[in-house]
């Protein structure tokens, strides 16, 4: 018995969206890093339930590149962060707004 | 054979002098820039007095073409110069006085800062003047034409840091765009109806067309505008204005620029025109009227005045009008015989003058003056001998000239001659007036108070950026002879000058230029009139004898009675208070034109169209922009999660629009 796709596509949206919302509303800088991880796993499960359903490893394939991506992300951002806690000793990001006008 | 003048040298030698001391004259001694000045205006001259000597064996008229410059289809004007009887006398007299005022610039100019600049302009006036009496069309004696008028300009304005001298230039060459403005529009006349601007070509059509005796037709037209450019550049009603106030010039420029030379181009233009004006009877009574209204109202102006060199200028202006009104009957010869004799006498009056104005350092008011007879024999000398002329005494030079013009008048109409013995008094009156208020009596200066201020020696050392003008010394003393020398040559050439005119030699010598004009007619009529001559012995009676009568006026007047002019100019009240403000013409430009032209454009073009229109397009486009951005700039926050908040919302925005088209 499979789970119908509409499943999966509604699980994805749902992580999507927790992620644009904690993104938008969190002022912790891991915080907001953590929800866009959640947004490209959000991603990830359409794509992987995509690939599923219709037999095509494309998807699949496309997943692990994102996941590269992620990683990589991770790593340049985590050190980013520590970078600006470094300077600014905190991790608003209300208060990193140098480039403000 | 005619030989071969190398006409082209004689106006490009002075502009080599121009360049070599308006280049290297700021670096070089004085001794260098004034040998440069006086080589290349004596060879000038020189070549000059070439021409004449190999001239009665010349073709009369005598062509150098240098190059071709406007090429355009039938239209064709030449680099090219002409020599003919009329160029000939205007060649001699203004390279002659030219150089003798060279050298009296030399003396005068010497302690002058500006002294190379001095120079390098004198040349460059005389290379401009050279080039317009030579010149074989329009469009080259326009050149000179011009070229004169910011020499003028420049020389006007010598003394730039001085207000007066600046505004003076700016008036001169305003007034003179006026006059300029006609004749160029004589010229485009000139290119519509005949195709040329060449004299020959020009005047040969001319001849082949009626005379617009009847009704006013394009020569006529062609003929006033002529007139308008002659008035502005010599000082005629209505645009003499300018020449008084040309005045603020050094002396040497007023002798040479504003009364010898430049003054006389527009006569020297009419007379060269004399084709046209015979064809164009109403051009010519214009001409006429303006010159005799002129010598009267510039004569009249002349008599109150107590600035020395105005009341010069005002009778070069009156002067000037005689020399018109000679053109304006048909007697261009008498007008061009005028001229020169005027360049010898009236050159000699104003550097006479400048030798009285160096003497007593600087000051020009003639109030101030008096008793210089003793303190300066030659200049006093001189200058008499110069009055006499202009007075019209016999036999001196401006009692041949005026006598011939004032005959030729009457024959045309006896109203301008009445004028014209009018003008010959009150001419009489004023210069010597002028001699008895500055040599005459005794010395009105302030000698006493001078001389405990400045010890004999350093005299002469001090000096201030006004030059000779207005260096103050005690005593008045006679000018060095470096300036004393060209006035005594004047001196001759007034004293003789006129002796060229007698039995018509003058005349018969200028008979081929005006072939075929209605004057030239006129003279072959009268010349076998023997009833006429005593007609002519009573007129020159008449001249001679108001002449005298001037004298005694001046002399009862100034010498005899001086308690008198007062009481006479109380008694006359308003008239006196008009003539002493040269009955407000100044002042009635200033309201009529001056004026509305500055507040017309200081409100409408200025405020109006410049502030109004294109500053504020400019400006409020600027702040139009700054406003824009000031209201968008506001999205750039800085704040990440408010843009995070942008994309999230306009990624939404994409999602609706997507969602709303595929439920479509």
């Amino acid at each position: 018995m499979m789970v119908p796709l509409s499943y999966y596509l509604l699980l994805s949206g749902f992580l999507f969206v927790c992620g644009v919302i904690g993104f938008l509303i969190k002022r912790n800088i891991i915080t907001i890093f953590m929800s866009i991880e959640l947004m490209l796993n959000g991603v990830n499960l359409s794509f992987v339930a995509f690939a599923a359903q219709w037999h095509v490893l494309s998807g699949q394939v496309f997943v692990f590149f994102v996941m590269v991506v992620a990683a990589a992300e991770a790593a340049v951002g985590l050190a980013i962060i520590i970078a600006v806690y470094r300077t600014r000793e905190t991790l608003n990001v209300d208060r990193v707004n140098l480039l403000k006008l | 054979m005619t030989p071969n003048f190398y006409l082209w040298l004689i106006p490009i030698l002075p502009l080599a002098g121009a360049a070599i001391n308006g280049f290297f004259g700021r670096r070089s001694s004085k001794l260098a820039i004034t040998a440069v000045a006086l080589v290349f205006s004596f060879a000038a001259f020189f070549m000059a007095l070439l021409t004449a000597w190999g001239f009665s064996s010349a073709q009369a008229p005598y062509f150098c073409n240098l190059a071709h410059w406007v090429r355009s289809g039938t239209f064709q004007v030449d680099f090219s110069f002409y020599l003919d009887q009329l160029s000939l006398v205007m060649l001699l007299v203004v390279t002659g006085v030219g150089f003798l005022i060279h050298i009296y610039s030399v003396g005068y100019m010497w302690d002058d800062d500006g002294y190379y600049r001095f120079m390098a302009y004198l040349n460059l006036f005389m290379f401009f003047m050279l080039t317009l009496v030579l010149a074989k069309n329009y469009l080259v004696m326009f050149i000179g034409w011009e070229g004169v008028g910011l020499a003028s300009y420049l020389l006007i304005g010598f003394w730039f840091t001085k207000d007066s001298a600046a505004s003076a230039g700016k008036k001169a060459f305003i007034v003179n765009r006026i006059g300029d403005f006609g004749f160029l529009i004589a010229l485009f006349l000139m290119i519509k109806h005949f195709g040329s601007l060449d004299f020959a070509k020009v005047f040969s059509q001319v001849t082949a067309w009626p005379t617009e005796t009847a009704g006013v037709g394009t020569l006529t037209a062609i003929g006033l505008l002529l007139m308008v450019g002659a008035a502005g550049k010599s000082a005629q009603i209505p645009l003499y204005v300018w020449l008084p106030d040309a005045m603020e010039g050094p002396t040497p420029v007023s002798a040479l620029i504003h009364a010898a030379t430049m003054v006389t181009a527009g006569v020297y233009m009419v007379a060269r025109s004399s084709a046209i004006f015979d064809r164009a009877p109403m051009a010519m009574t214009v001409v006429a009227i303006i010159g005799t209204l002129t010598a009267l109202f510039a004569a009249t102006i002349g008599i109150a005045q107590t600035d020395i060199k105005k009341v010069l200028a005002y009778s070069t202006v009156s002067q000037l009008g005689y020399m018109f009104m000679a053109c304006g009957v048909g007697a261009f010869s008498a007008g061009i015989f005028h001229l020169m004799t005027h360049a010898f006498f009236k050159g000699l009056l104003f550097l006479a003058a400048g030798s009285v104005i160096h003497g007593v350092g600087g000051e020009q008011d003639m109030r101030k003056m008096g008793g210089l007879r003793q303190y300066m024999p030659v200049t006093f000398a001189t200058m008499g001998i110069a009055t006499l002329a202009i007075a019209g005494i016999p036999p001196l030079a401006g009692f041949w000239s005026k006598d011939e013009i004032l005959w030729k008048a009457f024959n045309a109409n006896w109203v301008y001659w009445l004028v014209g013995v009018l003008t010959a008094l009150i001419t009489s009156f004023y210069m010597f007036r002028l001699m008895y208020m500055t040599f005459g009596g005794e010395y009105r200066g302030r000698r006493a108070a001078q001389d405990l201020k400045h010890q004999p020696l350093d005299a002469h050392a001090t000096h201030d950026s006004h030059g000779h003008d207005a260096h103050g010394h005690g005593e008045p003393h006679e000018s060095p002879w470096v300036m004393l020398g060209p006035l005594v040559a004047l001196a001759v050439l007034s004293l003789v000058g006129g002796l060229v005119g007698i039995g018509g030699r003058f005349e018969h010598f200028l008979a081929p230029v005006f072939e075929g004009t209605a004057g030239a007619e006129l003279a072959r009529q009268t010349a076998g009139e023997a009833a006429s001559h005593t007609t002519e012995y009573l007129l020159m009676g008449v001249s001679v004898s108001v002449s005298f009568l001037g004298w005694l006026l001046a002399y009862v007047l100034y010498s005899r009675r001086p308690e008198l002019p007062a009481r006479i100019a109380h008694s006359l009240g308003g008239l006196y208070e008009a003539v002493v403000h040269k009955y407000y013409i100044d002042e009635l430009y200033a309201a009529l034109f001056v004026k509305p032209l500055i507040d017309g454009s200081t409100t409408i073009l200025w405020h109006g169209v410049d502030q109004g229109v294109i500053d504020a397009a400019v400006n409020d486009s600027a702040s139009a922009a700054n406003h824009v951005s000031d209201a968008v700039r506001h999205m750039q926050s800085g704040n990440l999660r408010s843009y995070a908040g942008w994309v999230a919302a306009g990624g939404a925005a994409v999602i609706a629009y997507m969602v709303w088209m595929g439920v479509r």
